[in-house]
């Protein structure tokens, strides 16, 4: 069926060749940052591992759809002790230097991102250890039985074993050490580009890989990657034809970026969903006593605010209004879970009264400054609501890098996450990482504190399950009580924006924002 | 003149060591660089041992004692984002700005110094009047401004020049230029133009300021009277007579030139250390910080201290009065 896929696929790019090959196609991309380093162990940075995809490729990989997809494994097993994985490796693929892609590779591979010093161990949190079968056959053992082992090997890349012993890069970079790592400058992949050449800040130059094992969908010959911060300039470099893609068009330019014959602009939301948190400890930061525990009280404030009005003004009609805590693209969401309590000023207020605060209460409302999409005005506007039925928020604005501490400290009371479920792209990924109890590995962004011992012993259920319609039942159900129990108040999925030149004839658009450029036709 | 000598290089030395304090004491409230490092999947465990490696968890006075004690060998470590050496990493990018700063000031020096004769000579006239005026916009205009400016008529309009970047470079050994290609040179006029704007009219208004003074002198007077041509009485000796201020000026400016580039290489994405610096606050990466800051501090400690040493050596009375 792939193969069908890709023979037809072939003959498209046949068809529509004469158009197109008379001269090179380059893409420069205008990034609003640049990548961390060609090391994508290096950084716990999506952006970095993103872009470093289209040199370095994990033995599975997501297709147009964000559906996952073989990549260089061909099939994989679960074994009869549930918890080994055996995976057989695609044949006949070469890296970048030309060494043959083996075992070998997939095992040096996984000790390297797994290592203690290594940002990305927790990428993989199940993987035990590894070992090779035969030359193209390799098992990954778990530390129990696990079912979203697939979703986790997208983001590993697969590096050459060879290469990395010669340059002495077998371990990840360890920056305590105070010594540099061969990676970080150099790469050798099996992807679609090759790097050809990395000045940091200013440009980095990929040229296409005449070897991929793959059939290209894409006709680009060379990406040039210019990291351009200022938003301003980003747009005057694709106006004057200097770029012609972005994965980051600023809001505030999208009508003018519209109006350019030669720009496109495409839009649609996000994954990542906007919600608010609540300290759920005995006492408010303030020391006083905490009413965010009343259910009746977060409800109050749920009802408080009109998203419709925000999505109209704030989001200038560009947002979603979301009542689950996931979007509809990801697994486990239910569309019944979906439906937003209604906006209703009166009730709150009675709500407030009922649970004994008539007269409302002071709390600190942490947000940050150039965090979500128009957070700041978001934020602005719920505190004017909540001010609206008696409620005396402290809004409390500052760089992500400032409110996170506090956030993790709990020196908050209310505050902002935005969560996209990257990069397992499943429901499971807020259930264990925000909702669960704060205990060993799982709620590591349970800020508030909550614990809720029903969701808990779901989650960890979801957490074994190997069959999916069971587990995604689970999550779902898991999904239920958050919702019911507003540990989480959902606000929207936020949009995003790309643009590109006219000379770009397709860009799918991913909803998790990850621009996926072998599927790119100029 | 040795007593003074010590005095000023251990003024030089407080200087910088307090700096450097300061430096210090403001990155307890950048942020948490941990944060930033790890990704979100990551745990507690894996957060507190990362900060353990990097001797976050450490106290206060133990952390700068042990910057500092790196920090006079050379060593500012290893940049948390990049993972480059930090001194390698600035090393990168020194040529960029510098190169960019050197030719903001000769453009400052060649359109200024024209210009505030013109104005002194020209005294009352509208010609006069309009670049006064014009060089009051030009000094009260902040220079994101002026970039974003340049960048709408020049790349946008006009589509001459380009809005970013620092085009094709050369490399000479370790130094990078721009200067010996087409795309290098092009890339270079916005970004220079838009940093020497405030520069230009400063030079403008001194050179204007001084020629008044000297115009006024005797000497000049006595060579009208001789029958000299105006040209040569105003260039040759009324100009050179009031060179000297001017000159100590753009050297001492050249620091301060350096510290304001950050703004202009965040417009045009110019690789230089300006960038490297808001990359490193956006990540919080504090060894590229530090390393930055004291840095930035250091020429302008090293050019200021030099200046007066050199006005020790022409002028004894600065000598005696330090001395005492």
């Amino acid at each position: 069926m792939k193969k069908f896929a890709a023979v037809a696929c072939a003959v498209a790019t046949l068809a529509a060749a004469p158009l197109v090959a008379t001269h090179a196609n380059t893409l420069k991309w205008g990034a609003n940052r640049d990548i961390g380093s060609l090391d994508p162990y290096s950084y716990g940075d999506s952006f970095t591992i993103n872009v470093l995809n289209h040199v370095y490729e994990g033995l599975v990989r997501y297709d147009r759809d964000l559906k996952i997809e073989p990549a260089l494994a061909t099939s994989w097993e679960v074994m009869a002790d549930g918890v080994t994985w055996r995976f057989k490796l695609r044949q006949g693929v070469k890296f970048h230097n030309g060494n043959p892609f083996t075992a070998d590779d997939v095992v040096a591979s996984l000790i390297r991102v797994s290592h203690e010093t290594s940002p990305l161990k927790g990428n993989l949190p199940a993987y035990a250890s590894s070992k090779v079968v035969d030359d193209h056959t390799v098992d990954i053992v778990l530390n129990g039985t696990y079912p979203l082992l697939l979703n986790d090997l997208t983001n590993i890349h697969i590096f050459d074993k060879e290469w990395l012993v010669a340059n002495n890069a077998e371990l990840p970079t360890d920056i305590g050490k105070k010594v540099e790592g061969y990676a970080t400058y150099n790469a050798n992949g099996t992807g679609p580009f090759k790097v050809e050449s990395r000045q940091p800040d200013a440009k980095t130059v990929f040229v296409v890989n005449p070897d991929w094992w793959d059939t290209p969908q894409h006709n680009l010959t060379r990406i040039e990657l210019n990291p351009i911060t200022s938003a301003a300039t980003r747009v005057a470099a694709l106006l004057s034809g200097e770029i012609n893609f972005t994965n980051e068009a600023p809001v505030q330019d999208l009508p003018r970026l519209a109006a350019s014959p030669s720009v496109k602009v495409l839009e649609r939301t996000d994954l990542r969903t906007i919600m608010l948190g609540f300290n759920r400890r005995a006492e408010l930061v303030d020391g006083g006593k905490n009413p965010l525990n009343d259910l009746r009280v977060r409800t109050a404030m749920y009802q408080a605010i009109n998203m419709d009005q925000i999505q109209k003004r704030v989001m200038r009609g560009k947002s979603r209004n979301a009542g689950a805590l996931v979007a509809p693209e990801i697994p486990g969401y239910a569309p019944e879970l979906d439906e937003r309590l209604p906006f209703d000023a009166d009730k709150a207020k009675a709500l407030l009264a009922e649970a004994g605060y008539p007269e409302g209460f002071e709390f600190v409302f942490n947000c940050m400054q150039g965090g979500y999409v128009n957070e700041e005005e978001i934020c602005q506007a719920i505190a004017a609501m909540w001010s609206r039925v008696g409620l005396k928020p402290k809004l409390d604005i500052a760089p992500r890098a400032v409110q996170t501490p506090k956030r993790t400290g709990g020196k908050t009371d209310v505050y902002t996450i935005g969560w996209a479920t990257l990069p397992m792209l499943d429901a499971y990924s807020p259930l264990i990482q925000i909702l669960h109890t704060k205990e060993g590995t799982a709620g590591v962004f349970n800020w508030g504190d909550w614990s809720y011992p029903e969701l808990d012993k779901l989650v960890q259920a979801a957490g074994k399950e190997l069959d999916t319609p069971k587990r995604l039942a689970l999550e779902t159900q898991a999904l239920k009580i958050a919702k019911d129990e507003i540990i989480l108040l959902p606000l929207h999925q936020q949009p995003m924006a790309w643009a590109v030149g006219n000379d770009v004839k397709e860009m799918p658009q991913f909803p998790d924002n990850k621009p996926r450029l072998w599927y790119t036709k100029m | 003149m040795l007593a003074f000598l010590v005095k000023r290089t251990a003024n030089a030395a407080l200087v910088m060591l307090t700096v450097a304090f300061m430096a210090f004491m403001i990155f307890r409230f950048v942020g948490d660089p941990v944060e930033m490092m790890l990704n979100e999947q990551a745990t507690q465990a894996e957060r507190a041992e990362l900060r353990e490696r990097l001797g976050l968890n450490d106290g206060f006075a133990m952390q700068f004692v042990r910057f500092v004690t790196n920090a006079l060998q050379g060593d500012f470590g290893i940049s948390y984002r990049n993972q480059q050496d930090v001194m390698k990493l600035i090393g990168e990018r020194f040529p960029a700005t510098f190169e960019l700063v050197i030719v903001a000031t000769i453009l400052s020096l060649v359109v200024g110094i024209p210009l505030g004769v013109i104005t002194a000579i020209h005294r009352d006239s509208w010609l006069s009047d309009t670049l006064q005026m014009t060089s009051i916009v030009g000094v009260s205009l902040p220079s994101f401004v002026v970039g974003i400016v340049l960048i709408l008529i020049f790349s946008i309009t006009l589509g001459v020049l380009p809005a970013f970047g620092r085009g094709d470079v050369v490399q000479l050994g370790w130094w990078s230029t721009g200067v010996l290609t087409p795309s290098g040179r092009a890339a270079l006029v916005l970004p220079a133009i838009s940093l020497s704007l405030f520069q230009i009219t400063l030079v403008m208004r001194l050179v204007r300021a001084e020629m008044l003074e000297v115009l006024r002198t005797d000497f000049i007077k006595f060579a009208r009277a001789r029958g000299l041509p105006a040209r040569l009485v105003n260039f040759r000796h009324a100009l050179r007579n009031c060179l000297m201020p001017v000159i100590t000026m753009t050297g001492m400016q050249i620091g301060n030139l350096i510290a304001f580039a950050l703004i202009t290489e965040t417009v045009f994405q110019w690789p230089g250390m300006g960038m490297l610096f808001i990359q490193a606050v956006t990540f919080v990466d504090i060894p590229v910080m530090a390393a930055y800051l004291v840095l930035v501090s250091f020429i302008f400690v090293a050019i200021n201290t030099v200046v007066d040493i050199t006005y020790a050596v022409v002028d004894p009375r600065l000598r005696e009065d330090a001395a005492r």
